[in-house]
């Protein structure tokens, strides 16, 4: 990874390489691990959540979205029906999860990545950029990040923190007392739990619906630049 | 390990929930078009099974002998406390507290076997704490007993051992690694709410670990064992997290 290539492009650039998104190697590794780790805490979680639900409400994940593998046969073999597997998924993925996503929050601080592109961010900003996004009349350009964006990202990171803490006192209410305690004991920490995951695949619905419109920054986050983008495409919005 | 669900609801609601679940999952099935979940490939189950080795280690690690479980006042208390098995309430051990005695095996100096009034003898411990399920229920109740620790060091258990093991009236059985064991809290719970346990959570008595998941609070015991090989469990063997820790 040379110098020119982790350097981030501010303002005016010159024509070769204006528009062209940098995400080091690092950064795309970490982004893809925290994918997965996502994708199996969620399917494995809503699995877990369909057997005692945290919200006094009737509702359940379809099982096909959820992760376990076949019940009918481990209810066949173990009358049991498909938790302990979920359960597994949830608590091996777990150390992926909170590894990865430690690494990545270290990383995006200790680089600058996220003063220098997640920050200034104020209030008047992110309406008039919401009121823009929300006409489609906001611009996008590879490699900057507008203020809706950098709510999100901010919002992202903190709901994803909120549900780990909140998983972790729901693993350890009595090891972990404490944190379970300030999340309202064990009971409310569940439903912490639920709504940080809810929040986190609201922003997934987000994220991928907009990389899907702006297909450019999948390419940036696969290859880490878009090798053609010499100018930021047209009617692309976020 | 029955759902709560299940349990209240009527006969015809059960079958039409597990028709719409197998629905659901037909549909699923289609939708994936690959016919097999990647779950129950033999290599992810052999890692699954790993992580949840290293899982045990962890929470040993995490685990505070001197760390006491949450307690509660007696109006948190809940009166309806919840019969939870693998069966329905009316195949639950029905035992007499005449024939029983409790059986006792492996690294344990003294094996003679203990008769209800014996163990109701010994001196008690009382505790209000969260019973946690593993399926994410939780309930708060009054237990009261013998320390599972005095007990061990009074019959010349081998308290250098690494497990202490289970067996109890109704088939299940389970195992706790000795400093759970030999925690303060974990009782040999002769009194429910302060009356003596009913047949139905496990007369004569149940081991009460409140810093463990419910699973790893057996009922009905009939035989404790000390040893060194790895019992297992009802619900471990069939994939649940040996440690089980809270």
């Amino acid at each position: 990874m040379t110098a020119e290539v982790t350097s981030k492009v501010r303002g005016p650039a010159p024509a070769g390489v204006r528009g062209v998104q940098l995400h080091p190697l690092s950064r795309r590794i970490m982004h893809w691990i925290n994918a997965l780790a996502i994708i199996v805490m969620i399917g494995s979680g809503w699995r877990i959540y369909n057997y005692y639900p945290a919200l006094p409400i009737n509702f359940g994940f379809p099982l096909y979205l959820t992760l376990g593998g076949d019940f009918t046969v481990t209810e066949a073999l173990d009358d049991e029906d498909g938790l302990a597997n979920a359960l597994a998924w949830h608590f091996a993925a777990m150390w992926v999860s909170v590894i990865n996503f430690g690494a990545f929050v270290i990383v995006g601080f200790a680089s600058g990545h996220y003063r220098r592109d997640f920050l200034p961010v104020g209030p008047r900003a992110f309406v008039s950029d919401l009121w823009a996004a929300m006409r489609f009349k906001l611009d996008h350009t590879l490699g900057e990040y507008n203020a809706v964006q950098k709510v999100l990202y901010w919002g992202v990171l903190g709901a994803i923190l909120l549900t780990i803490l909140s998983g972790l006192s729901i693993w350890k209410p009595v090891q972990l007392k404490e944190l379970t305690w300030l999340f309202g004991g064990y009971e409310f920490a569940r439903v912490v739990h639920f709504f940080g995951m809810a929040a986190i695949a609201g922003f997934l619905v987000v994220h991928v619906a907009l990389s899907l419109l702006v297909p450019s920054t999948l390419v940036a986050m696969i290859l880490g630049r878009v090798p053609g983008a010499r100018h930021p495409p047209k009617g692309g919005t976020t | 390990m029955t759902r709560p669900n299940l349990e209240r609801a009527p006969l015809v609601q059960q079958i039409e929930r597990r028709l719409f679940l197998r629905q659901t999952l037909s549909l699923g099935a289609l939708t994936l078009l690959t016919g097999c979940d990647i779950s129950d490939q033999d290599g992810v189950q052999k890692v699954l099974h790993a992580m949840s080795r290293w899982n045990d280690r962890a929470q040993a690690f995490l685990f505070g002998r001197e760390t006491l479980a949450p307690t509660f006042a007696e109006s948190d208390v809940v009166h309806n406390f919840r019969y939870n098995a693998f069966y329905p309430v009316a195949d639950a051990p029905q035992l007499s507290a005449a024939d029983y005695r409790l059986e006792l095996s492996g690294l344990i100096a003294d094996k003679r076997p203990w008769t209800v009034e014996q163990i109701g003898a010994l001196a008690h411990e009382s505790q209000i704490t969260r019973h946690v399920c593993v399926e994410g229920w939780s309930m708060i109740g009054k237990w009261s007993g013998p320390r599972l620790g005095d007990f061990l060091q009074r019959v010349g258990a081998d308290l250098t051992a690494k497990y202490v093991g289970f067996q109890c009236a109704d088939g299940y059985s389970g195992s706790l690694d000795m400093p759970s064991a030999l925690h303060p809290q974990t009782i040999m719970a002769v009194k429910f709410a302060d009356e003596t346990l009913p047949s139905k959570f496990g007369f004569p008595f149940k081991i009460r670990v409140p810093t463990k998941l419910g699973y790893k609070n057996p009922k009905w015991v009939t035989t404790i064992f000390v040893t060194n090989r790895m019992p297992g469990g009802f619900w471990e063997d069939r994939g649940y997290n040996w440690f089980g820790g809270s």
